[in-house]
């Protein structure tokens, strides 16, 4: 019950960009068209759930020499590490896969939703599955508003606005009204 | 840019003070830039937030800004990316320390955004833009006026959505306002409706044509994707 709990929590009440406002810059950059939006959210997803489970046992590593206020510098360089490899093999191997997938793997080193992620299953005290479970719901959570705002987004572009709000201040107020309607689920939980 | 006219070979004082005052408005890094977004938009509820975080980014920048261009010859070009966020991720830690200790109100307010500071892509776009290639006293120069203008926007969008929002200034209650909050500001709606604005008010008043959409320059990982995500739009579209 309680990984339910977590998953409609991160996807729907503590949705990641919509109220905890991580990965804005993918949610504003990527978010014009629905395929491209489909791409980063895959990816996303992808590199979220393995970051979360490679990183558990580091800072169990990292707990057992007591020296945990390392963790970012660790994280970070495990996650960049992780995107590398992934680019690398998936080139190699997996070359349709590469192309739907491959340039976004990159933007996502810094994307501060997967850091943000992996440091906040270990600052909430989650077990190993239920980090999981984090990741995977953090990850459609993305994916769920990248592909509502792409939607929305496509619409603004062809309407007329006054000059100076033409571009990103329309965008972030469209954002605002999509942020607005996730607040109606925040009795759920 | 400047990188056309390559390092600082002569003493120029007015290039240096260009280098400061640049990151207030004129190349604002969040409201020009349009990097940075998620600290902008996240921890500025309260002024006192905003002003919190943006003098902890600018601490990060102007350090890691100085050490990159120290080592700028030390570090290969091939592996330089994990190279400067090893240095970013080192100096956030050393803040979150110091903010641990003698602000722990506030570093509980920020919680997990300060870590976030390593991810932060206007001080990894300064690295790649300005520090790897200039020397070290307008590198430090250029960190502190990007800091500065980053910590002027956050303080502004904190101070307008607390006054909006909770009818108190630093916690100072305002007459006429506190009787009548208007809560939507210190939520996650409002912080996304009064960036707009801003940017929107900047654009008006600077009359400077900004760029339209988040681009490449500045882009942290644009060298690793060399503009690939755009041409892909390109090609769905």
């Amino acid at each position: 019950m309680s990984y339910i709990m977590i998953l409609v929590g991160c996807v729907f009440v503590n949705n990641v960009v919509l109220s905890q406002f991580m990965g804005i810059c993918p949610f504003l950059g990527v978010s014009k068209q629905v395929k491209s939006s489909v791409g980063m959210g895959a990816a996303v997803i992808f590199v979220m759930t393995f970051a979360a489970m490679i990183t558990y046992p580091v800072y169990k590593l990292l707990e057992k020499f007591e020296i945990t206020y390392l963790k970012t510098v660790a994280f970070i360089l495990v996650i960049a590490m992780f995107v590398q490899l992934v680019e690398i093999v998936m080139k190699k191997m997996m070359p349709p896969l590469h192309k739907a997938l491959g340039v976004y793997l990159p933007l996502i080193t810094t994307n501060c939703a997967v850091l943000g992620v992996t440091i906040g299953n270990i600052d909430k005290g989650y077990s190993f599955s239920q980090s999981v479970v984090n990741a995977i719901g953090t990850g459609l959570a993305f994916t769920l508003a990248l592909l509502l705002f792409s939607g929305v987004r496509t619409s603004i572009e062809h309407s007329d606005f006054p000059e100076t709000f033409k571009g990103v201040p329309s965008t972030l107020i469209a954002a605002s009204i999509v942020s607005l309607s996730f607040m109606g689920f925040s009795g759920i939980i | 840019m400047r990188n056309t006219r390559g390092r600082y070979s002569v003493e120029n004082k007015s290039s240096y003070l260009h280098e400061f005052t640049k990151g207030l408005i004129k190349e604002n890094p969040n409201l020009v830039g349009l990097l940075g977004m998620c600290p902008t938009l996240a921890v500025t509820a309260l002024a006192k937030n905003g002003l919190g975080m943006g003098l902890a980014t600018t601490f990060v920048l102007v350090c890691s800004n100085i050490v990159i261009s120290l080592l700028k010859k030390a570090i290969p070009k091939a592996v330089r990316l994990p190279c400067f966020i090893v240095i970013i991720a080192g100096f956030v830690t050393l803040i979150e320390f110091l903010m641990k200790g003698y602000l722990p109100e506030l570093y509980d307010a920020l919680g997990v955004f300060l870590s976030l500071i390593t991810v932060n892509c206007i001080i990894l776009g300064r690295a790649e833009a300005f520090a790897s290639k200039n020397g070290v006293f307008a590198s430090a120069l250029d960190g502190l006026g990007m800091g500065l203008g980053f910590t002027l926007t956050l303080f502004c969008m904190g101070s307008i959505r607390e006054i909006l929002g909770t009818g108190a200034w630093f916690g100072m209650k305002i007459p006429v306002l506190c009787d009548h909050p208007m809560t939507i500001f210190i939520m996650p709606a409002g912080g996304f409706f009064v960036l707009g604005m801003l940017i929107a008010l900047v654009n008006k008043l600077f009359g400077k044509k900004p760029p339209k959409e988040i681009n490449c320059e500045g882009c942290p990982s644009a060298a690793v994707c060399k503009g690939q995500c755009k041409t892909e739009e390109a090609e769905t579209a």
